[in-house]
């Protein structure tokens, strides 16, 4: 609850709270629904509704690492489909899938803006170009054997001016 | 100042951090480490040639000095080379504003990019930054939207609308509080010109959003992130934090009597909410509705107030413009396109990135000559321009000149500027498949022809595809486009026609693959 507490001031507070917890927990439990209904004063069709219309938000707890494939145009000109193919075949998961072993949970994206160098995968937070169906075979080697090798987005130190933009 | 200091420079933009340059960087401070030799490793944005990242730059006394793309494995072979005083490498690209890729272009909003430290206000400064904000800052109201609206601007967007026009709406309305939203929410395959810029130049949005701020009197702003930029939104929030350390943001603007408070919200992986009343539904905290206009968000837009909505690229065009006034950015570009516009190159081209040219240029020179047909050696069969909405063209259309008026002439658009290109492996009943596919995934669902139109044009061009009923099914076709084009509200269902007309109209043989032969061969004559 301190999630919503450290939110509540925010004007459109639901999404950011919704962020907030798919953050710290990696998806959105069927619970908080009515949770977040009661604390935002909002109906719980209102917090079903925003949650199942935007794909980010998962419904249920995924793997250690997320896997997100390009599957748009840009990347599809650089073979984008038989890459997917291929990681379905390697992880044997379909997309929203998570694999057995609970490494990864596979998803599909519509554009990573690393269209000039397709195709494009993020693995957690972490953009890679170019990546042929080898190269996809190494990073989720690496990922497995190696989770802190990459590097971490810095974050910003905490806005001073927190609450101002209400 | 470290001056005596050698500059490395290796950027920190996520095209170049997806090949590699964090590992570049590591093995640059280890190896300068071992060898004992001081250096200052800056972090600075793409140069706009991803084709070369990671591109490694030196500063030396004739100017900067560029290798690439550079691998970790490359870096002692570098060292070893001398590259730290400009040294002849296999990798080696001679000075960096040489590069006839980088040279011939023209640039004025990415002027900055890839050179300072996007994250250096002392360095953004010294590049010319907040001049514009500080002449808008001794000017009327009026007399900034006059500049921007002589200097010609238009959205960078896709949609194209006049900025200058936009803000005089705003400008004009009457209200207790307005509000300046920027529309980060690049969804459009083959684009990403306002990642590179929010990654490499982040406080030109700060500063372009600012002035709008002035210029229409509103008090606060947002910008509308995607959740798939998550290095650009962590750029963009640290460099709002330290526009308002030193006074750029916030009450009293540089001891001035303007305010401006300016936030980051993040969208969820809906297409949709590019769209920009779907945009502000979700900055609302909502679902991703497209609403209908009027009103108009420049009268009614975030929470029921006057608001400025403006791509990224027309904002970070507005300091400039400030700065140089509006004739200088005129002079650029033809007809009623006037500027420059960063053209971003994509998919299958061997050169591809970001190419800042005034409008007027022709895709066949971005395709040859700056881009240097395909990677994969193939010739280039077909080109998707301005998005998943916009339409394939083919080689006999590489002439047309990239104004918005030609292209929309074309039922094609110039959009914000992304080349797809794909070579002759391409089947093009797929990608009108697609279009149509997409559409099904990223349609808000509030107008019936695009909510449910899609899933039907899906399932035609599969039998089209697998040779049932073909010149039926094609007639189908066209017509349920004709459907989606008049009876969709904005640009979703409006607009997905477009990829799947044309290829219908330019590549006509893919969609009788399965077809009686006789047919084959006859299309294929033509």
């Amino acid at each position: 609850m301190t999630i919503v507490e450290d939110n509540r001031h925010l004007r459109g507070a639901l999404l950011p709270i919704l962020h907030a917890l798919q953050e710290e927990f990696g998806y959105i439990d069927e619970q908080a629904i009515p949770l977040l209904a009661t604390e935002l004063n909002l109906s719980r069709a209102d917090v079903h509704g925003v949650v199942s219309f935007y794909h980010e938000f998962r419904r249920e707890k995924p793997g250690r690492h997320i896997i997100k494939v390009c599957r748009a145009e840009a990347c599809q000109s650089m073979g984008a489909n038989a890459l997917v193919d291929h990681i379905k075949k390697r992880l044997q998961v379909d997309f929203h899938g998570t694999t057995a072993d609970g490494a990864f949970t596979l998803e599909p994206v519509f554009c990573l803006g690393n269209c000039a160098l397709s195709p494009a995968v993020m693995i957690d937070e972490n953009l890679h170009g170019r990546v042929s169906p080898d190269r996809f075979d190494e990073l989720a080697t690496e990922t497995r054997t190696n989770p802190t090798a990459h590097q971490q987005i810095p974050r910003a130190p905490s806005h001073s001016h927190k609450g101002h933009a209400q | 100042m470290s001056g005596h200091l050698i500059t490395v420079f290796v950027p920190r933009d996520s095209a170049a951090l997806s090949v590699g340059a964090d590992a570049v960087a590591a093995a640059i401070r280890a190896e300068a480490a071992k060898r004992d030799l001081p250096l200052r490793i800056v972090r600075n944005g793409s140069r706009g040639m991803l084709y070369l990242e990671p591109l490694v730059e030196v500063e030396t006394p004739e100017g900067r000095v560029a290798y690439g793309p550079v691998t970790a494995a490359d870096v002692p072979g570098l060292f070893d080379a001398g590259f730290l005083t400009g040294g002849e490498h296999a990798l080696g690209h001679g000075l960096t504003e040489e590069i006839p890729y980088f040279k011939k272009q023209e640039r004025l909003t990415f002027a900055r990019c890839g050179i300072i430290d996007p994250l250096s206000v002392e360095d953004y400064r010294a590049h010319g930054g907040f001049r514009g904000l500080e002449n808008a800052l001794a000017m009327s109201q009026a007399e900034i939207v006059k500049v921007v609206t002589d200097s010609g601007l238009r959205g960078r967007g896709g949609a194209g609308f006049p900025t200058g026009i936009k803000w005089n709406t705003v400008m004009q309305a009457k209200a207790d509080e307005k509000f300046v939203c920027c529309n980060a929410d690049e969804g459009d395959s083959g684009t990403f010109a306002d990642r590179m810029i929010i990654e490499g130049d982040p406080f030109c949005l700060i500063e372009g959003m600012t002035i709008a701020a002035i210029a229409v009197g509103a008090t606060s702003g947002y910008v509308y992130m995607r959740s798939e930029y998550p290095h650009a939104t962590a750029i963009l929030r640290h460099a709002i934090k330290l526009a308002y350390d030193e006074g750029w943001l916030g009450d009293n603007i540089h001891g001035t009597d303007r305010t401006f408070h300016l936030d980051v919200r993040v969208g969820a992986g809906a297409y949709i909410c590019g769209e920009e009343t779907a945009m502000l539904e979700s900055l609302e905290g909502k679902r991703g509705m497209v609403r209908a206009k009027p009103p108009l968000p420049a009268l009614e837009g975030l929470f029921g107030k006057p608001t400025v909505v403006n791509n990224v690229l027309s904002l970070c065009s507005v300091p400039i413009i400030l700065d140089k006034g509006g004739e200088y950015y005129r002079d650029f570009g033809v007809g009623r396109s006037r500027g420059t516009l960063p053209f971003q190159l994509a998919g299958n081209i061997k050169n591809g990135g970001i190419v800042e040219k005034a409008f007027g240029i022709t895709l066949h020179e971005l395709l040859y000559e700056y881009g240097g047909g395909t990677i994969t050696g193939r010739p280039i069969r077909a080109v998707q321009v301005g998005g998943p909405l916009g339409a394939y063209l083919p080689p006999s259309q590489f002439d047309l000149p990239k104004d918005y008026e030609a292209f929309a002439a074309q039922e094609a658009m110039v959009g914000h500027g992304g080349i797809v290109v794909f070579d002759d492996s391409v089947d093009m009943a797929q990608q009108a498949r697609f279009a149509m596919e997409f559409c099904v995934a990223e349609s808000c669902g509030k107008c019936t022809p695009c909510r449910i139109g899609s899933t039907r044009g899906m399932e035609t061009l599969d039998k089209i595809i697998a040779g049932k009923n073909v010149d039926a099914n094609l007639e189908l076709l066209a017509d349920l486009c004709d459907v989606m084009v008049d009876g969709s509200l904005c640009a979703m269902g409006g607009m997905t026609p477009y990829p799947v007309r044309s290829a219908v109209k330019h590549f006509p043989e893919d969609f009788r693959k399965k077809a009686p032969a006789v047919r084959v061969t006859h299309i294929a004559a033509e």
